[in-house]
């Protein structure tokens, strides 16, 4: 089959080393921390206020950041103990955010206000989604309550449940699907039930038959009636999909299961599509049936430095370095720290960072790891092409972002770009491809910025 | 201190010198191939010939002050192309000249690996064929292929040049001039290379071999080398000449797998490269039976890699999802 598709030259996924070497450990939860910090703003828009101050005591699930707008969503204490900071501080994506930080007490005590919330109608569910602080967990951060409440012109028909897993090493969600499959067909019943969807898919890669099972039996218990929630007209399907890299990015997720295309630059919603993370559907009926919002996360702790890799749950805020070291510590020095997947993470620049909502992996590399080849001269070989799952043109992109091109850029879709990695990871010269379109990206930005900007001009002369 | 880069954090093996590696591998049996048919001299041009670009690559890249590339090996490659398009008794000093010309005119004048629009070892050859058409057309006189070909009978544009340089014509000279006297080799002598001919070339079988070798590890596809064939093959067959003598004889074979399907000089795209491979066919064709030149092939690839980024733009893949662009109109 592989070898066929070679000579074919056809466009094909890439397929990287799966390193899922914790997948046989179930989650357990570290405990212990004597600090954490955490951030204000873990989602895409706009982040909180604090609603403490210094000196205040809080309890787990107390509310200690306020949303600014209509995106944001609050946060909340992963620890009890006191308020000893609050500060600005650069986060790893280099923007500036406010921190608190919480000293422990010890006693791990849960806050009391919390209670299940009353859900009587969608604006009541959305509002228990929103205060549960909920973020996409794939990774992108993105606020779960604006994603569940399409504009009102699209019509929604579908839920794909995203357990794909497609990033080397990650094995949370694949945990989460052999160890909660109940919580999560639960998430998802009741998202279809409240945002009036009929269909329920659910996509997993072949390389996971256990977790489809495990799933399937639990949409078999569901409609039996013991989780005691409506049914969807069309049921739960689980579908597996060809072990591939970026089988789980949004839109290739859909084209794959449902063979709809989302049109550049539009969402989900515009081919009647909601996608959610198996993660987040979790945490999302865990929080509606008791009531306590998103304070931990699951995360895969692996690496060639670390000592014992496996899959914790640590409390959000908690620092990378007390992590590794609650965890058995490292077996080398850590010479890279990645925040996510091998394939789209973030590269730490402190061991001191904080855990964050969005993270489902915190991948410590030694020297040999993170060592990365140096760049040659584009042979215009064509892998990337094939690489790309959004049919765009990296080689081509990479020359126009390098030569400060917006016009060019925008006429090569620059911006249909998911910056998943698969052409910078096949490249044959390892030229930094995705760096230089993400730049790109920026550039073209800018240009519409200043364009509106001349507009505005031209309107006021 | 800790690493930070931009995402992906992880590579996979390929590297342009593994590439070119495989490519070289691929030539090995057309090599050997050349040494039985040829004696000793044949491998010994293709050696002296890739060290003379490997140098010329070294050499230039210290003379512009520039990061050393020599260690990607395109330059070898690029020699040993060169070498295959000579014939067997061309003088070294000759050789030396294609190697600088191809490695320092042709790509690093233009920027080195990636940046040369026109095939290294195609231009190189070009040009010394026009520069030395003498002594590039005295093919192989060795004995054994005395019986086959009748000496006398020359290509055109020699005949009048000079005849008595040329000791033994190729079956496409033969195909150009049919006199009684003439004969073309048979099929089975084409397909192994018992003719006389430029040293990389002939052994059919030799360079298949490469070819498969080269789909087989993914360095190549299918694309160009079958629509180049296939389109070559056609067009002679439809203006009646045969076409197994076509595809057997000459450069096409070896331009097909190693010419054709050069990464930087020809599209990325599958719609490219069957469009190059149909375009650089049909124009081999042409060149092969109405123009003065025996040889078509190396005309036809540098007039296609002169079209290659316009080929690219024309078939440039849809984004997913892409939306119609609307020109923005100024006032």
């Amino acid at each position: 089959m592989k070898l066929k598709l070679r000579w074919l030259g056809l466009s094909q996924a890439i397929h990287p080393a799966g390193n899922k070497h914790t997948a046989n450990q179930s989650i357990v939860p570290l405990t212990g921390f004597k600090e954490v910090s955490i951030p204000l703003d873990m989602q895409v828009g706009p982040g909180c206020k604090p609603t403490v101050s210094k000196g205040d005591h809080v309890n787990i699930g107390d509310k200690i950041g306020e949303p600014l707008g209509p995106w944001s969503v609050p946060v909340h204490a992963s620890i009890s103990g006191k308020v000893t900071k609050i500060e600005k501080q650069i986060l790893s994506d280099g923007e500036k955010a406010e921190y608190v930080t919480i000293e422990s007490d010890g006693k791990n005590t849960v806050s009391e206000t919390l209670e299940p919330p009353v859900i009587t109608d969608k604006e009541s569910f959305l509002k228990a989604v929103r205060d549960a602080g909920l973020v996409g967990l794939g990774g992108a951060a993105f606020p779960t309550h604006v994603k569940l409440n399409p504009p009102p012109n699209k019509t929604v028909d579908t839920l794909i449940v995203n357990a794909a897993e497609c990033e080397p090493y990650i094995t949370t969600d694949h945990r989460i699907a052999l160890d909660y499959a109940d919580d999560v067909i639960y998430g998802a019943l009741i998202t279809a039930h409240w945002c009036g969807i009929d269909t329920v898919i659910i996509g997993t890669e072949d390389n996971k038959p256990d977790a489809a099972r495990s799933l399937e039996e639990a949409a078999k218990r569901a409609k039996k009636g013991e989780c005691n929630v409506y049914w969807p007209k069309n049921g739960i399907t689980v579908k597996m999909l060809p072990t591939s890299y970026p089988t789980g990015a949004e839109k290739v997720l859909i084209c794959l299961l449902m063979n709809r295309v989302v049109p550049e630059g539009g969402l989900p919603a515009d081919v009647g599509v909601i996608v959610q993370n198996i993660t987040t559907l979790c945490v999302l009926a865990q929080s509606l049936k008791t009531g306590m919002p998103l304070v931990k996360k699951a995360i895969t702790l692996d690496g060639g430095a670390v000592k014992e890799p496996g899959n914790y749950e640590v409390p959000i805020g908690a620092p990378i370095c007390d992590v590794i070291e609650c965890a058995g510590g490292t077996v080398s020095e850590p010479a890279k720290i990645i925040m996510g997947g091998p394939m789209m993470g973030v590269a730490v620049d402190d061991i001191a960072r904080p855990i964050l909502k969005n993270n489902n992996a915190i991948l410590i590399f030694d020297e040999k790891e993170a060592k990365l080849p140096k760049e040659s001269a584009c042979i215009s070989c064509g892998r990337c092409l094939r690489a790309c799952p959004m049919r765009l043109q990296p080689m081509k992109l990479d020359k126009a972002a390098r030569a400060i091109n917006p016009n060019e850029l925008e006429e090569l879709h620059v911006m249909n770009c998911i910056e998943c990695g698969s052409c910078t990871y096949v490249c044959p010269a390892k030229r930094y491809l995705v760096q230089n379109i993400r730049n790109g990206k920026a550039y073209v930005r800018a240009e519409a910025q200043a364009a509106k900007e001349n507009a505005k001009k031209g309107d006021s002369n | 201190m800790l690493h930070v880069s931009a995402s992906p954090h992880i590579r996979d093996n390929a590297t342009t010198q593994r590439i070119m590696l495989h490519v070289i591998i691929a030539l090995m049996p057309t090599i050997i191939a050349s040494g039985f048919i040829f004696g000793y001299r044949a491998p010994l041009l293709f050696v002296i010939s890739a060290a003379a670009c490997a140098g010329f690559e070294a050499l230039s890249r210290i003379a512009m002050k520039r990061e050393q590339t020599v260690g990607d090996l395109s330059s070898i490659v690029t020699g040993l192309l060169l070498a295959a398009s000579l014939p067997v008794e061309t003088p070294i000093w000759i050789v030396l000249i294609g190697a600088f010309m191809a490695v320092v005119f042709v790509k690093q004048m233009f920027g080195g690996l990636g940046s040369n629009f026109a095939n290294p070892a195609v231009t190189a050859r070009i040009i010394l064929s026009v520069s030395f058409a003498g002594p590039l057309s005295k093919f192989s006189a060795l004995p054994r292929f005395a019986a086959t070909v009748t000496p006398g009978i020359a290509f055109k544009q020699v005949a009048t040049s000079g005849a008595d340089l040329v000791s033994s014509a190729t079956p496409l000279g033969v195909l150009n001039n049919v006199t009684p006297e003439t004969q073309v080799p048979s099929t089975m002598d084409l397909f192994l290379g018992k003719h006389p001919g430029c040293i990389g070339e002939v052994c059919i079988l030799a360079l298949l071999i490469g070819g498969v070798y080269l789909l087989i590890t993914g360095i190549i596809d299918i694309w160009a080398p079958l629509a180049y064939i296939g389109s070559t093959v056609a067009f002679v067959a439809q203006l009646g000449q045969d076409p197994v003598v076509h595809l057997l004889s000459g450069a096409l074979v070896l331009a097909a797998f190693f010419m054709v399907t050069d990464y930087v000089t020809t599209p990325a795209t599958i719609v490219g490269k069957i469009t190059f491979g149909v375009g650089a066919g049909i124009l081999t064709g042409l060149l092969r039976i109405f123009s003065a030149m025996p040889e078509g092939v190396s005309y036809a690839i540098l007039l296609m890699n002169i079209l290659t980024p316009h080929i690219e733009r024309w078939t440039a893949p849809i984004t997913l999802g892409a939306r119609k662009k609307t020109r923005k109109h100024q006032s």
